[in-house]
């Protein structure tokens, strides 16, 4: 699903922001350029940790074609 | 037969108690027989409260009374019923109170499964020379799934138990179940079409599979030990976590699989980590970001406090407020100085022509006309020079400046060194060897200890 690594990518490279701004070596104008990065990062994996739905699906052959439908396990009420 | 006279020709006559023949009996057949093997089918077959085991073996013409103790079948691989045919191993005895022959079985293989049994270790064996239970072929689980496909059965424990368990940790993770028989013919065919399908070009996309069923006999688990069902997982496109509910015997889906989970709860225990810990370390990032970055403004405001503060850089603004001092009192002199010197020109001017006036007033006024001209010319031109004077110098006072502007010269790649009571040390003569001094760079000081002069 692409977007896995995606957020696996933006939390690597968050903290490695959080490190190097810790190191505190940089010009005032790159920490500050490094900070909105992470800042914008944040952003990402909060978006990418709720970008599912929570739908429970199950594969039903129909004509022929195999089709998500929506599905509840035996003994829980179905939902909607 | 033999004839009843002869037997009565035989002495003595031994008379035998019930029990002193079956004890010997059981002496003898436990000599003799103590360690056998014993081919037959079982029948009867009971298990008691105790948890051990009563059934017959039986053949074509005859049987056999048989028992299991608990603490033996404990460890069997086979789970017993009427009609199968097992290879007993253990002892025949008498069991004495009622005087019947009896086998105490410690060991059965089912025959059966002795076949089934060589061929898992033929396709255990094969599959592990090709490599696919290699460590290296095993993927990480993605860090975060968004959606993770379910391959197993539409009903029972194993899938309701892993909804709730994946939907307890994550609650809005997309769940889509490929249903499948996990049982019987058709399951391995089934399960193996189910992993191909997640691969096939247009499949929904999911970014990890559980594929599994609840705890059963070794020979519900059989699908699992399918050839093909090992195949599919070894090229399935995503990570895969097996999950036959078992705790202690591996299949071959279990070596195959990037992960094994003993059930299909596990499996999702390990699917996916729980939500508010996810939460929690984004929070803790965006803290230490916030953090860091606070706390480095707050050291560039204090080294440029430091700095402004500092002795060497004290001295140069003085130099700086002073030159600037100097350039605001020539301004003003130059000014002072052109004013005087125009007035001065006007009031020659003025008396030059009421000379003329008074005397030849032409020609006095045309000569005075002339003469005074030229003293604008004079005049303007004295301006320009002295304003391009005063440009430069300006220009230059500035450049100056800049230039010795200390953090100018340290980005540079310069340093200051310091005595350790923070005078500038311009010379290493203001050092003995295992003097401390302090070295400031442009970005930051550093502490060191003078080594012998050179």
């Amino acid at each position: 699903m692409g977007k896995t690594g995606g957020f696996e990518v933006s939390l690597q490279r968050l903290e490695a922001i959080v490190a190097e701004l810790e190191r505190a070596e940089l010009p005032l104008d790159q920490s500050l350029t490094l900070f909105e990065e992470g800042m914008l990062l944040v952003e990402d994996c909060r978006k990418q940790l709720d970008a599912a739905e929570g739908k429970v699906e199950m594969l039903v052959k129909r004509a022929g074609a195999l089709l998500p439908e929506a599905f509840s396990p035996a003994g829980e009420p179905p939902e909607e | 037969m033999e004839p009843q006279s002869e037997l009565e020709l035989t002495p003595p006559r031994r008379v035998w108690t019930v029990s002193g023949l079956l004890a010997q009996l059981k002496q003898g057949l436990e000599r003799e027989f103590f360690d056998v093997w014993i081919e037959g089918e079982i029948s009867n077959f009971h298990q008691a409260a105790s948890r051990h085991c009563y059934f017959t073996l039986k053949d074509g013409q005859s049987q056999l009374r048989a028992a299991l103790f608990a603490s033996q079948a404990r460890y069997l691989r086979v789970k017993l019923r009427d009609g199968l045919q097992v290879r007993v191993r253990g002892r025949v005895s008498v069991y004495e109170a009622r005087g019947e022959l009896q086998c105490y079985v410690e060991h059965v293989e089912a025959l059966g499964r002795g076949d089934l049994q060589a061929a898992f270790e033929a396709l255990k064996e094969k599959l592990a020379q090709q490599g696919l239970f290699d460590a290296a072929r095993k993927r990480p689980l993605p860090a975060l799934p968004r959606r993770i496909g379910l391959i197993t059965s539409p009903r029972g424990a194993a899938i309701a138990d892993m909804v709730r368990v994946l939907h307890r940790r994550f609650p809005n993770l997309d769940l889509l179940l490929y249903p499948v028989a996990v049982q019987g013919e058709a399951a391995a065919g089934e399960i193996a079409t189910a992993l191909d399908y997640f691969g096939a070009p247009g499949a929904p996309p999911v970014d990890l599979l559980i594929v599994g069923r609840g705890g059963g006999s070794l020979e519900d688990l059989w699908p699992f030990n399918d050839e093909r069902v090992a195949r599919a997982l070894a090229r399935a496109p995503v990570p895969v976590i097996s999950a036959v509910g078992h705790e202690t015997d591996f299949t071959i889906a279990d070596f195959v699989a990037d992960l094994r989970a003993p059930t299909p709860s596990a499996a999702a225990e390990l699917a996916v980590r729980p939500k508010a810990e996810f939460l929690r370390e984004q929070a803790a990032l965006r803290r230490h970001l916030e953090q860091a970055m606070r706390y480095r403004l707050l050291r560039r405001r204090h080294e440029l406090n430091d700095l402004a503060r500092h002795r060497a850089f004290y001295a140069l603004q003085q130099r700086m407020t002073q030159r600037g001092q100097r350039l605001d009192e020539l301004t003003h002199r130059l000014e002072r100085a052109l004013r005087r010197q125009l007035e001065r020109l006007e009031r020659r001017f003025n008396s030059a022509a009421a000379q003329a006036r008074r005397q030849d007033p032409r020609l006095r006024l045309a000569v005075a006309r002339t003469r005074m001209e030229r003293l604008q010319e004079r005049l303007t031109g004295l301006w320009r020079e002295r304003a391009a004077a005063r440009r430069h110098r300006l220009a230059a006072a500035a450049a100056l400046i800049e230039e010795r502007n200390p953090l100018q010269v340290l980005r540079r790649g310069y340093a200051l060194v310091f005595d350790a009571q923070g005078k500038l040390a311009t010379a290493p003569e203001a050092f003995a060897a295992g003097d401390a001094l302090r070295i400031r760079f442009a970005a930051g000081w550093l502490d060191a200890q003078a080594g012998p002069r050179r």
